[in-house]
């Protein structure tokens, strides 16, 4: 009986181990690549190992893409985009779920409805919009779809329907004006679902490809996504720039995760359940 | 003097001030253009600007369209070979994780990390693995698989790509739901002599439905939607586009590169219409599977 207990605990390690290798395998190929030469890859036998750590590769990526833009450019999105959505999810969560006003179902329902929606059925006016504002290759553009999020408030309402109604009574009596009920009282109270929608929405952003392709098709004023897309076009054969390139892209975002992993899964298997 | 106070949660106009940037936002952002996007699959650009009301010729072009066949085809396919395979290993993965043992969350931390990479970089890296002369994968298996260039076969390479890219979340959303499961149930069980297995037949899976469910719809709308692994993968000028090409990929092509708007939006009213039918086929299909008692 022991023993059974045992081989099963080993086997459970033994796929858990394969498993991760399978995970992390393209990682670390993505790491060797880069550092090798293209006629080095191009091998046969192929290198494991990179025969000399060179860094042109980093060098002639620095060069194709004005990766300092494409950082500032994705950063500021997403900083804006959560910004966004924290204050306006948060106000409308609150006001569906604790505030009486008329209309409210209605209004709810749309909430509802838009979130059934697959988003790409918004996109070609969206991009209208934009250009007809003479607003494409903007930060503003970057954000334009993000503004506001019906998930987001779907969720937050979920976070404040949770917190009992009491609460903000006391709070409004002793002397709280509404505003200050909902800003110092009720929403500290929502701390770890605000979180978690700040990094839904972080990584949402980060990884989608098509807004940022159609609305700033210029290389200065996109993402970090679409840039390396544009790279795939014009280099497809160098592999060691590609790798290069994709390292250097994704490289902010595992660093965060890897600072802040815990809050990352929690964060996000928290409004994956809803 | 000091207006008496009215009751915190009565008032329309407090209420109206708080939702009214989400619902001008969402008016602006959402219904106009879904709107907009019908009455556009109704019209025609004009060269100069504006749009003509062209009727149904953009829905009869496309129901006659070999190409947008092939593309919806393309879309269920890749769902049927992503979400069923994806789904089952995501919960053996959950199942393990589970278990009694030391570096959970490290290797819950390495499952889930593709989640956090960019699509395009991904893509960018099992390109280079699946490249057919130089890549890693023919090399080590000693195959001459033409995984990126053969139509017939890149849908099953980005599948893959997919399915890998997707498993750490799902499990770890599975995870989740098993992890609050009643350790009384498990004790009860074992008590009247259940299997481990027995035990996971009818403990674990029947109360790990509803999230099961959950978990499935959402990679089924995900897979329904596939569009980046395949853009970055099988880009123009690969001649494998025009037949491995999803629904999603070829509203985009129509749209923004080709420019026909019109067109465009009656495919993507038609993925819509798709993913909305396979969904509701699954919420009437749960019945028969998801418990909800608890």
């Amino acid at each position: 009986m022991k023993q059974k207990k045992n081989m099963t605990t080993l086997l459970t390690y033994l796929a858990l181990i394969i498993g991760s290798i399978i995970m992390i395998f393209p990682f670390v190929w993505m790491l060797l690549t880069s550092f090798k030469t293209n006629a080095e890859v191009m091998q046969i036998p192929p290198t494991i190992l990179p025969a000399e750590w060179n860094l042109s590769s980093f060098s002639k990526v620095v060069d194709l893409l004005p990766f300092g833009n494409l950082y500032l450019n994705t950063a500021l999105m997403i900083f804006l985009r959560v910004l966004c959505a924290v204050v306006f999810c948060s106000m409308a969560g609150y006001a569906f779920a604790k505030l009486n006003f008329k209309g409210k179902n209605a209004l709810f329902t749309l909430i509802i409805v838009q979130q059934m929606i697959p988003g790409q059925i918004f996109i070609i006016p969206q991009y209208q919009m934009i250009a007809k504002l003479g607003m494409t290759d903007t930060i503003f553009s970057l954000v334009f779809p993000g503004i506001v999020s019906a998930f987001g408030t779907f969720f937050l309402r979920q976070a404040y329907m949770g917190i009992p109604d009491e609460v903000a009574e006391a709070a409004y009596l002793d002397g709280c004006t509404r505003w200050q009920t909902f800003t110092k009282i009720m929403f500290p109270l929502t701390k770890s679902s605000v979180a978690a929608l700040s990094v839904f929405t972080a990584v949402f952003a980060y990884t989608d490809l098509m807004w940022p392709l159609v609305a700033n098709t210029n290389i200065n004023s996109t993402t970090l996504s679409a840039g390396l897309s544009s790279l795939n076009g014009q280099f497809s054969t160098n592999y060691p720039v590609l790798m290069a390139g994709s390292l250097l892209a994704m490289l902010p975002m595992v660093v965060l995760y890897l600072c802040f992993q815990k809050h990352f899964i929690e964060g996000v298997a928290m409004t994956g359940g809803k | 003097m000091k207006k008496k106070k009215k009751g915190l949660n009565q008032d329309n106009k407090w209420g109206y001030l708080m939702v009214a940037p989400t619902i001008i936002g969402l008016l602006v952002l959402n219904v106009y253009p879904f709107i907009d996007t019908i009455i556009l699959s109704f019209s025609s650009a004009k060269v100069f600007g504006g749009r003509e009301f062209a009727g149904l010729s953009n829905y009869t072009k496309m129901f006659s369209d070999a190409e947008f066949w092939r593309a919806t085809w393309n879309t269920v396919l890749f769902c049927i070979l992503t979400v069923p395979v994806g789904v089952l290993l995501a919960l053996v993965i959950a199942i393990l994780l589970n278990a009694k043992i030391k570096g959970k969350v490290a290797f819950r931390a390495i499952f889930f990390l593709p989640m956090v990479v960019a699509p395009a970089a991904v893509a960018m890296v099992w390109k280079w693995m699946f490249n057919a002369e130089y890549g890693i994968i023919n090399t080590v298996f000693h195959t001459k698989i033409d995984w990126i260039t053969n139509p017939n076969v890149v849908i099953i390479t980005v599948a893959i790509v997919a399915i890998w890219s997707a498993l750490g979340y799902d499990a770890v959303l599975l995870l989740s739901g098993i992890q609050n499961i009643s350790k009384s149930y498990y004790e009860a069980a074992s008590l009247d002599g259940c299997t481990k297995l027995q035990q996971f037949r009818y403990i674990t899976l029947p109360m790990v439905s509803p999230t099961l469910f959950v978990v499935l719809i959402m990679r089924l709308m995900a897979s329904l939607k596939v569009y980046d692994l395949l853009y970055m993968m099988v880009g123009e000028g690969n001649p494998a586009l025009s037949k491995a090409q999803s629904l999603i990929y070829l509203f985009y092509r129509e749209s923004f590169i080709s420019g026909n708007r019109g067109y465009a939006s009656a495919i993507v009213i038609w993925t819509v219409l798709l993913i909305g039918i396979i969904t509701a086929v699954q919420f009437i299909g749960q019945k028969k599977w998801v418990n909800y008692e608890v």
